[in-house]
């Protein structure tokens, strides 16, 4: 017990922790201090992902290999997938948010294990820069970020190797995320506050973090064996030894289908903590919201086999995914009605977390409207493995995820830094990213379509025009990247002081000072039985949180 | 009236707006009945949802000098079923009617036999697996016998085999009007075929044998695509399928038919 | 419209709240642990998958060779039962506080985990295949060694603890006995694991 506490008290007397913006580079136990490292971390992973997708858009604006070489072009899309995927998009809307975000929503002062939060954040810096370096020592993995044996059997060794090491980090990075997000959700709530009181960001990452314990150890242990065939020679899913390559495909997106669900989750979870501050009104359907997101997790395990479709699947199993993945069509509909309901009849603000937020609406709702026509058998085997696909998952991933995550990064940033970031930059970087975005990715769903394969470096010449449109698009989505930094870099400098809560927010981590004090709150934690109060009559209110009362009656 | 408009809109975007390219398979306008109808649901929800956000943002965007919160609405239970409840219902019908068109497809065909009944050579024991695209079973069953053909792939070619002639040929020759089943097998590593113009992809993977089969239409020269990273190559792995008149088709299987018997 | 000051918890309500929330924190190490010991049996699961799923669909080649014996696994079994019980006496022990006793079992109990691991050491040498020959060859010295590395893991622990226990200061009493506690649940697990490991490796 004494142990325990010391652990947990440690970031609270914090005399071994530097201070300043020393502490940023440091072994840091305080939960807000991982939250921005994993932030930034993995922006900057942002701005190399992207640089490599930059390159892949230029090579195919000509139907020629001519920008790079053609192994060259298949290592830079797998650290480009790989990047973008487990570097960028899983740190960030679980890490960054989810610690920096959940202590205040259970009202604890720290996670429940912070050395091992601080563990599971610096196990990312190495992972990444050994994927990234091995592209310039030893030449990176060639197979894609599915890393399909035979392929990724026969590519040269060493950057493969390298590849499932740091893929094998990054998993175990996630998977004590995971575990510290259960046990600080589930056991180090504040006293008085009731699960189902939670703000739903909260039941979000639990959703998430339960699929991250059950699934990412399949994959780690799938990679083992990977690597056994590649440096033992063993035969897991060496068909020449006897074994078998589709083994690999089914414990491979046993993993990897629901870490789309790990990378979406906590997006529709951070949504759903935006809205209802800037619509000024309650969060709709409290409860549907927390049933659709367990029903999310529990579907998202058993539909794995959709990506396996054209690998001679049998019939019966064909049936079996496609249904099941339909349906998850419905507790997502759900959750989209929700939000458009808790539009409906508010006080909009249209400031760029709230366009941000919308943009990944409409960008969701195509791509889960592609994702359920995808699940569809006989509508797959035509597209499966196209630019149809790329497009699709474009829309889940950055129309959906990170769409997410620049809307939070306008909402949160005054609490971070206690500055505002400029709205007029803000509404420019949302016009270019989202023009930008759609130009780049709704031509793909044609090409698809007609004929061009994914992962390819050249094309028939036919679909020339329309890569030239799709990479203008690529342009403007990096000159959006621009406006953003610059904003983020100017504000916090020069931005206007934002004060404690200057959205007004009812959920707990706005009734602190911004940016918070190490222990979170001066006092004892408030209890906030109704984060989402907008409206609601003041009396209420007061009887849950004492010290908020209706912004209207502190107007006088 | 103007959900109705929507649903009228999108069934004619739906009918009306043509994204696929040419149909050249027995398999392909089942193919694009099913993308049609799902191209009309999707229009209808997107336009719906999407235009319903456009609408709550400008019609309820606080105007300068509003103070006051929102509704404070927190639920609505008959609502919220009520949306569950439709899609629900889509999902159901697109359900059941991918179900009807996988059907129609071939795609529930038991494979064992169409396997054997294809290539005697197959001993019983090998599991096979694919199969989608024979096309309506009685299509299959009134249709002269099929033509077989043995495909390799390779990086980063397809070699296709045709045993009734011995013929060896990097470019597939189809007969159009009748079904075609072919054998896949990769020497190396997984690669996908695919023909767009046919709406078929099937997985050749090592070690595993799978089947494809199809009846072309049309004739005209089509691509063959390797759809599943391969190697540095995989973007150049293509080939052509030549469908021909059955006359046609028969010359070029005479002139390259190394079977004397045959070509008595 | 001015913005809500941060909370000064109200006094009417601090009173009780404020004792609960000082004490706010229990140990959940041992919560913890569970949940990463559900993810680390996701990784068997996979394994077991895996080899399931080879056993369904991929015949052995004609001329492998892939034959288990059951005596020493069988012995193993034992072991590791028997050692499973050992431990949840080391652990009723010092909640006694009978610190010898406690100490004399975990002894025992490593002396279990270790015998098990020579016994399974001697099967490997035994066995007439290697781990390239074939795929059910490799699959089975993966799942194996993987359990393997999990008993060699949990026995120092378990001499760690024992260590831990016999030094006076008490680093490990009734009062903290969470070292104690984690090892003891993850030996049951490591336990539990080879129980099915046996009955899919072994047994059908």
């Amino acid at each position: 017990m004494t142990t325990a506490s010391q652990q947990t008290h440690q970031s609270s007397s914090g005399s071994l922790q530097p201070k300043g913006w020393l502490k940023y580079f440091s072994f840091s136990l305080d939960h807000k201090v991982i939250g921005l490292q994993y932030l930034v971390c993995g922006f900057i992973f942002y701005l190399i992902g992207g640089s490599l997708a930059s390159a892949i858009r230029i090579e195919l604006s000509s139907p020629m290999s001519d920008f790079m070489a053609r192994d060259t072009y298949n290592q830079v899309l797998t650290l480009h997938g790989t990047i973008m995927i487990f570097l960028w998009i899983v740190p960030v809307v679980n890490g960054a948010f989810g610690n920096y975000l959940i202590p205040f929503y259970v009202g604890a002062r720290d996670m429940a294990f912070p050395r091992l939060n601080a563990v599971a954040f610096w196990l990312i810096p190495p992972a990444g820069l050994m994927l990234i370096t091995s592209y310039f020592i030893t030449g990176a993995a060639e197979s894609g970020w599915t890393a399909y044996p035979p392929l990724s059997i026969t590519t040269p060794a060493a950057g493969q190797i390298i590849w499932i090491l740091s893929v094998l980090l990054l998993g175990g990075s996630s998977i004590f995320g995971g575990i510290n997000f259960i046990a600080t959700i589930l056991k180090l709530r504040r006293p008085g506050l009731k699960l189902m009181q939670l703000p739903m960001y909260c039941w979000a990452m639990l959703g998430t973090s339960i699929l991250v314990v059950l699934s990412t150890p399949v994959l780690a242990g799938t990679l083992i064996l990977l690597s056994f065939d590649i440096v033992a020679h063993t035969g897991f899913f060496n068909p020449t030894l006897g074994g078998n390559v589709i083994v690999y495909q089914h414990l491979f997106w046993f993993y990897s289908h629901p870490a789309v669900y790990i990378m979406v989750l906590p997006a529709f979870g951070l949504v759903s903590e935006i809205l209802p501050v800037h619509c000024r009104k309650p969060l709709f359907g409290y409860s549907t919201m927390v049933y659709s997101i367990m029903a999310i997790v529990f579907l998202g395990l058993i539909v794995w086999a959709h990506h396996m479709f054209t690998s001679g699947t049998p019939p019966w199993m064909r049936l079996f995914f496609t249904i099941a993945t339909s349906f998850i069509a419905v507790p997502t509909g759900i959750k989209f009605f929700n939000w458009v309901a808790t539009l409906w009849g508010g006080r909009i603000s249209l400031n760029s977390a709230v366009l941000f937020s919308c943009g990944f609406i409409a960008n969701f709702v195509l791509g889960g409207i592609t994702g359920v026509a995808l699940a569809q058998v006989p509508f797959d085997i035509h597209v499966h493995d196209t630019y149809f696909v790329v497009a699709h998952f474009h829309y889940i991933v950055y129309g959906g995820s990170v769409f997410v995550i620049f809307s939070s990064i306008y909402h949160w940033y005054p609490k971070f830094t206690g500055r505002m970031l400029n709205e007029d930059l803000g509404r420019l970087h949302f016009l270019l990213t989202f023009l930008g975005f759609n130009l780049c990715f709704a031509p793909q769903h044609w090409l698809g379509l007609n004929g061009m394969p994914r992962r390819v470096a050249e094309y028939d010449p036919q679909f020339t025009f329309i890569n030239q449109l799709s990479s203008i698009g690529a342009l403007i989505m990096a000159l959006s990247t621009l406006p953003f930094l610059w904003n983020v870099i100017q504000s916090a400098f020069k931005g206007a002081i934002a004060g404690d809560n200057p959205w007004e927010a009812l959920t707990p981590e706005w009734l602190t000072t911004s940016p918070p004090p190490v222990e979170n709150w001066t006092g004892m934690a408030p209890l906030v039985k109704e984060p989402y109060g907008y409206g609601i009559k003041e009396e209420s209110i007061q009887i849950q949180s004492p010290d908020i009362s209706d912004p209207e009656n502190n107007k006088q | 009236m103007l959900g109705l408009a929507l649903v009228v809109g999108g069934l004619w975007i739906g009918q009306n707006v043509n994204l696929l390219p040419d149909s050249a398979s027995a398999n392909a306008p089942v193919y694009d009945e099913l993308f049609r109808v799902l191209f009309s649901i999707g229009t209808i929800l997107f336009l719906g949802i999407v235009g319903l956000v456009i609408y709550s943002l400008i019609r309820f965007r606080r105007r300068p000098g509003q103070s006051k919160d929102g509704l404070a609405l927190e639920g609505n239970l008959p609502l919220e079923i009520f949306w569950t409840a439709v899609p629900a219902v889509v999902v159901l019908f697109v359900g059941l009617y991918s179900y009807d068109i996988y059907d129609r497809m071939g795609g529930m065909q038991p494979l064992a036999q169409s396997a054997v009944h294809n290539h005697q050579a197959i001993e019983a024991k090998e599991r096979v697996w694919g199969g989608i695209g024979s096309g309506p079973i009685e299509l299959s069953k009134q249709a002269k016998s099929s033509l077989s053909v043995e495909v390799t792939a390779l990086q980063f070619a397809f070699l296709f085999h045709y045993p009734e002639g011995d013929i060896i040929s990097g470019e597939l020759h189809v007969p159009s009007g009748q079904p075609v089943s072919m054998r896949m097998e990769s020497k190396d590593v997984i690669h996908a075929f695919w023909v767009p113009e046919f709406r078929l992809k099937q997985d050749v993977i090592p070690g595993q044998p799978t089947i494809l089969n199809f009846t072309a239409t049309k004739p005209g020269r089509y691509p063959i695509v390797c759809a599943e990273l391969c190697g540095p190559y995989h973007g150049s792995m293509r080939s052509t399928v030549v469908v021909e008149a059955p006359d046609e088709y028969k010359r070029w299987f005479k002139e390259n038919s190394k079977d004397p018997i045959l070509e008595a | 419209m001015t913005t809500l000051s941060p909370i000064n918890s109200s006094s009417e309500e601090k009173s009780e709240e404020q004792v609960v929330n000082e004490q706010e924190h229990g140990d959940h190490r041992l919560f913890g642990l569970a949940a990463f010991l559900v993810a680390d049996g996701m990784t068997f699961a996979g394994f077991f998958a895996a080899y399931l799923t080879f056993k369904a669909v991929n015949p052995l080649l004609p001329d492998a060779i892939y034959e288990l014996e059951l005596p020493l696994p069988t012995l193993n079994t034992v072991l590791l039962l028997v050692s499973s019980a050992t431990f949840h006496r080391a652990g009723q022990a010092l909640r006694k506080d009978e610190a010898k006793l406690c100490q004399r079992w975990l002894l025992f109990t490593a002396g279990l985990g270790l015998a098990f691991l020579a016994s399974q050491m001697v099967e490997y040498f035994t066995l007439p295949f290697g781990l390239t020959d074939n795929l059910y060859a490799s699959t089975f010295y993966a799942l194996t060694g993987f359990h393997g590395l999990h008993v060699t893991l949990g026995a120092i622990m378990i001499l760690i603890v024992w260590w831990q226990a016999r030094q006076p200061g008490g680093r490990i009493t009734s009062e903290n006995p969470f070292p104690l506690e984690a090892a003891e649940l993850y030996w049951h697990f490591v336990d539990g694991i080879w129980v099915i490991l046996f009955i899919i490796l072994y047994l059908l």
